[in-house]
């Protein structure tokens, strides 16, 4: 056997402590941009950054880890920003911090019913169950006004605005903070989760469900797990997005594009990593804007906003497309943040054996 | 019950057209082994070319047939780009790379002809006939006979021509199809080039109801279902299960509706579908598969 | 021979029979296991021997009989069931997670003994961190018995075939099974491997007291290893009984060994 490996040796100690210094600087970074940035930054493209990140990590669990292909990332959101707003509105005791909660485990509870198929059919069979999801709950909550409050324009925003126990968090500043916190918290979490067994029986229905059945990992428990923590998370960053992001809401706010949307990061990000999700996120929210700098400044010309619309839906298909074929380790790979050893993975190992 | 019958009819009628979108996956189900979700955009693409051709003052005849060179280029495109590199990955991989194709060919069609909504007039009239008591649209009952045709040519092409046995020779064993010699480069660019018609159709039909605009891509939307609940390797399952949701969607907006505010028909045909793969997840006229390990 | 303390069997197949679209894959098929034997299945291809242990281990539901297993009586078995029971399985075509390290592949097969809830996972409580530090101790143990320890980070699909292979038996056996059933664990090993993973296989019936069920074609290594022989042919039962009375059974001879048979008694 001649590959020897290379994570096994103990790592340079000048490397660690290199390490630490990169990573006091990123945090000192992250925690002290709001006052580097500016407003414009952190209100229209930081906060956004963020709460995609969340977003894409929740649908990774599911999809990156679990193997469980999602289109109705949106419809999990929908559900977690409408649980905050009622639960806001009817139960005023219950402080935000607390509602969020109780609201990713209300967009939980949803997710898994939606996950109950996903014991019987499988791979790409699956869209059915999280499209279903997506439509149903567009219809639901513009349908019936008790969900929005009978608010005149059907949409959904928080009276009381953003507080932390007390502490007002209705400025730029304070906005970033709160997804800041719950970005890393839910971070932490998943982060822990994915090297626990929990993590592990997801991955091993991802690359090869039968064999995992045998060898003893609950199949279906694992997987209405997954659902029930991706569509948890998907429910904390659908409540951000409607109150800490746009500040007021609707059932558009959450469709079926959105859902593309956190299925692009995750791919582009590169599936089954937690930074993938972050890195895909960075991507989604740089393009647009790269993109209309060059039209801008480049080409010295106004181009039409729906033109540079159709561009840039343009362009997302083939990046998917490319990293599809070249790349389906997504950008997590290309910039070289990958284990070093081992080659690539094969995406979805699990649905090749169906032909 | 004049009530009932009209709605099942008219249900019917709009569920052949459901069928006709599901067909063209069929197609490339069998053939690829890809579940290709840009068939909506193929077909709004098909349809948008048409109509920026006729509104350029090409004559109808013209515009068909440029549409149609443009269809065969695409499928070419589709299958040096996009397939022949995906080879062998999983189907959940090709799903997705479909999922880019249709953002691809949505953007570059309608970035290159425009987004507004276009009038298409087909040169159909949209007359009401009374069958004793119950009313039928004609523009449903033609549209149904062009898809009922259509589905015979199909038949024809995959029982009778050369073209038609390899592919189904393809479908069912790949390996073998290849170690006899059949170019698999070739037969899929055939039907991509096939699926990309049976779109033109569809999108003529349904652009001629709606206008032609994005929503005509979304059309995947309900071909997802009647797939799942007719197989996706069976073009009669197709057939059947469009007139299913057509039929279900139809009698449920009517009869349910009502006592749910109405605009079930967004999500009716997902539960319908749902509740088919509880019952029979490989679909009506799918084939079981056996697990090998 | 096997020791006999206990006069009940590890596993009895009663009269089960399987088809897959009208077509019989094993007809009426009986024979028992006895407790700490290596029992050998053999037959050609397509002889229903891979879909015989896919029964076991609750992957094929079974037409009609059952199965025995420990004493219980099953009409089917269910995954989970199986591998909470106790049953083992290695597979023919490698079935590890590609995606995962070696050692997380073997952690994987520790499942059925997991016991940290989703939310002690989540936030590391010591139930959790218990158990991952027990889970990646033994992991590394049966690494260690199968000389993988060097490899126990790299990702599995990168590993060569060989190693594979030793990697899943490696997972089943973490688990710490009560019957092992393997389906061609030697195939495509070179001569000096098939002598160390037969050797492992010996070692683990003997000093583990483990009852094995092994699909094998290299003849040679199963009258060596194996205590009790069953032949199969097209779904039925040739032959059963040990291995020297197999050698000399003119019906095995003429149906399956043949050539090779000549072989060996060279």
């Amino acid at each position: 056997m001649s590959e020897i490996d290379v994570r096994a040796a103990a790592e340079p100690l000048d490397s660690i402590g290199l390490k630490a210094v990169a990573g006091a600087a990123a945090a000192a970074l992250v925690l002290a941009a709001p006052f580097l940035a500016s407003e414009y930054w952190i209100n229209a493209i930081i906060v956004p950054f963020l709460i995609l990140s969340l977003a894409g990590l929740g649908l990774n669990l599911l999809t990156g880890y679990a193997g469980q292909i999602s289109l109705g990332a949106g419809a999990f959101m929908m559900v977690g920003a409408y649980a905050t707003f009622s639960l806001q509105l009817r139960v005023p005791d219950l402080p935000l911090p607390l509602a969020l909660v109780v609201a990713g485990i209300v967009a939980g509870a949803v997710g898994l019913a939606f996950g109950i198929p996903s014991t019987r059919i499988k791979g790409f069979y699956l869209i059915v169950s999280t499209l279903a999801a997506q439509f149903f709950f567009e219809w639901l909550f513009l349908k019936f006004p008790w969900f929005y409050n009978g608010n005149s324009s059907a949409t959904i925003s928080l009276s009381r605005g953003l507080s932390f126990f007390g502490l007002d968090l209705n400025h730029p500043h304070g906005r970033y903070y709160l997804t800041l916190g719950i970005v890393t918290l839910l971070t932490l979490l998943s982060f822990n989760l994915v090297r626990s067994q929990t993590g592990r029986n997801w991955m091993a229905i991802r690359d090869m469900d039968t064999a995992a059945a045998v060898i003893g990992v609950p199949i279906v428990r694992a997987k209405l797990q997954a659902f029930a923590v991706s569509s948890f998370i998907l429910g904390i960053a659908g409540a951000l997005w409607a109150f800490a992001y746009l500040g007021s809401a609707s059932v558009q706010s959450f469709g079926l594009t959105r859902s593309y949307q956190i299925l692009f990061i995750i791919i582009i990000g590169g599936l089954g990593t937690i930074r993938g999700a972050y890195l895909g996120a960075a991507f989604v929210s740089l393009l647009p804007l790269a993109l209309d700098w060059l039209f801008q400044y480049v080409f010295s010309g106004r181009v039409d906003a729906g033109l540079l619309q159709n561009i840039q839906k343009a362009i997302f298909g083939i990046l998917i497309v490319w990293f599809l074929i070249k790349e389906p380790e997504g950008l997590s790979r290309l910039l070289g943040l990958r284990r070093a050893n081992g080659g690539r993975r094969s995406l979805f190992p699990s649905s090749l054996k169906e032909n | 019950m004049s009530m009932f019958v009209e709605t099942l009819i008219g249900g019917l009628l709009a569920g052949t057209m459901y069928s006709l979108v599901a067909i063209g996956f069929v197609l490339i189900y069998k053939a690829s082994g890809v579940f290709n979700y840009a068939q909506g955009s193929l077909l709004l693409f098909a349809a948008l070319t048409f109509v920026t051709l006729t509104d350029q003052g090409v004559p109808a005849f013209g515009a068909v047939a440029l549409t149609i060179a443009l269809l065969v280029a695409t499928a070419i495109a589709i299958e040096k780009l996009l397939l022949r590199p995906l080879t062998n990955r999983s189907p959940m991989t090709l799903f997705m790379a479909t999922l880019g194709l249709s953002y691809v060919v949505e953007g570059a069609a309608q970035g290159i002809m425009g987004s507004q909504v276009r009038a298409l007039n087909l040169g159909i009239d949209d007359l009401p006939i009374f069958l004793g008591d119950i009313m039928i649209s004609q523009f449903d009952l033609i549209a149904a006979g062009v898809a009922l045709a259509l589905v015979v040519v199909l038949s024809l092409l995959f029982n009778r021509t050369r073209i038609g046995i390899q592919l189904r020779g393809v479908a069912d064993d790949t390996r073998a199809a290849l170690s006899l010699g059949i170019d698999i480069n070739r037969i899929w660019q055939i039907v991509w080039t096939v699926a990309g018609l049976v779109g033109l159709v569809a999108g003529l039909l349904w652009g001629a109801r709606q206008g032609v605009q994005f929503s005509l891509s979304l059309v995947v939307l309900k071909a997802l279902p009647v797939l799942i609940i007719g197989g996706f390797t069976s073009i009669a399952g197709a057939i059947v299960g469009g007139l299913i949701v057509g039929a279900g969607e139809s009698l449920a907006e009517t009869y349910v509706g009502p006592f749910l505010g109405g605009g079930i028909t967004s999500w009716f045909a997902y539960a319908l579908a749902l509740v088919f793969l509880f019952i029979r997840p490989a679909g009506l006229f799918g084939e079981r598969q056996i697990e090998r390990v | 021979m096997p020791m006999r303390e206990d006069p009940l069997p590890a596993l009895e197949v009663r009269n089960v029979s399987l088809s897959f679209k009208g077509v019989k894959a094993i007809s009426d098929l009986t024979f028992q296991v006895e407790r700490q034997e290596i029992c050998a299945l053999i037959g050609p291809n397509g002889a229903g021997k891979s879909s015989l242990l896919n029964i076991l281990n609750g992957v094929y539901v079974p037409d009609s009989g059952e199965i025995v297993f420990e004493g219980e009586h099953f009409r089917r078995m269910h995954p989970l069931e199986a591998a909470r029971r106790g049953i083992g399985r290695g597979f023919q075509n490698n079935a590890l997670f590609s995606g995962m390290s070696v050692l997380d592949n073997v952690i994987a097969g520790l499942s059925r003994h997991s016991r940290a809830t989703l939310v002690e996972e989540a936030f590391r409580l010591p139930r959790a961190r218990g158990e991952e530090r027990r889970f990646r101790e033994r992991a590394h143990e049966v690494l260690r018995l199968f000389d993988l320890e060097r490899h126990a980070a790299t990702l599995v699909g990168t590993l060569p075939y060989g190693v594979q292979k030793k990697v899943e038996i490696a997972r089943a056996i973490a688990a710490e099974p009560r019957l092992l059933l393997l389906d061609e664990p030697l195939a495509g090993m070179n001569a000096a491997e098939k002598q160390e993973i037969a050797a492992v296989i010996a070692r683990l019936n003997t000093e583990l007291k483990l009852t094995i069920v092994l699909i094998e074609h290299d003849i040679g290594i199963v009258l060596k290893l194996a205590h009790h022989v069953v032949v199969l042919d097209y779904g039925r039962k040739l032959a059963d009984g040990p291995p020297e009375a197999i050698r000399d059974d003119p019906d095995v001879i003429a149906a399956y060994l043949g050539s090779e048979h000549a072989e060996i008694a060279a």
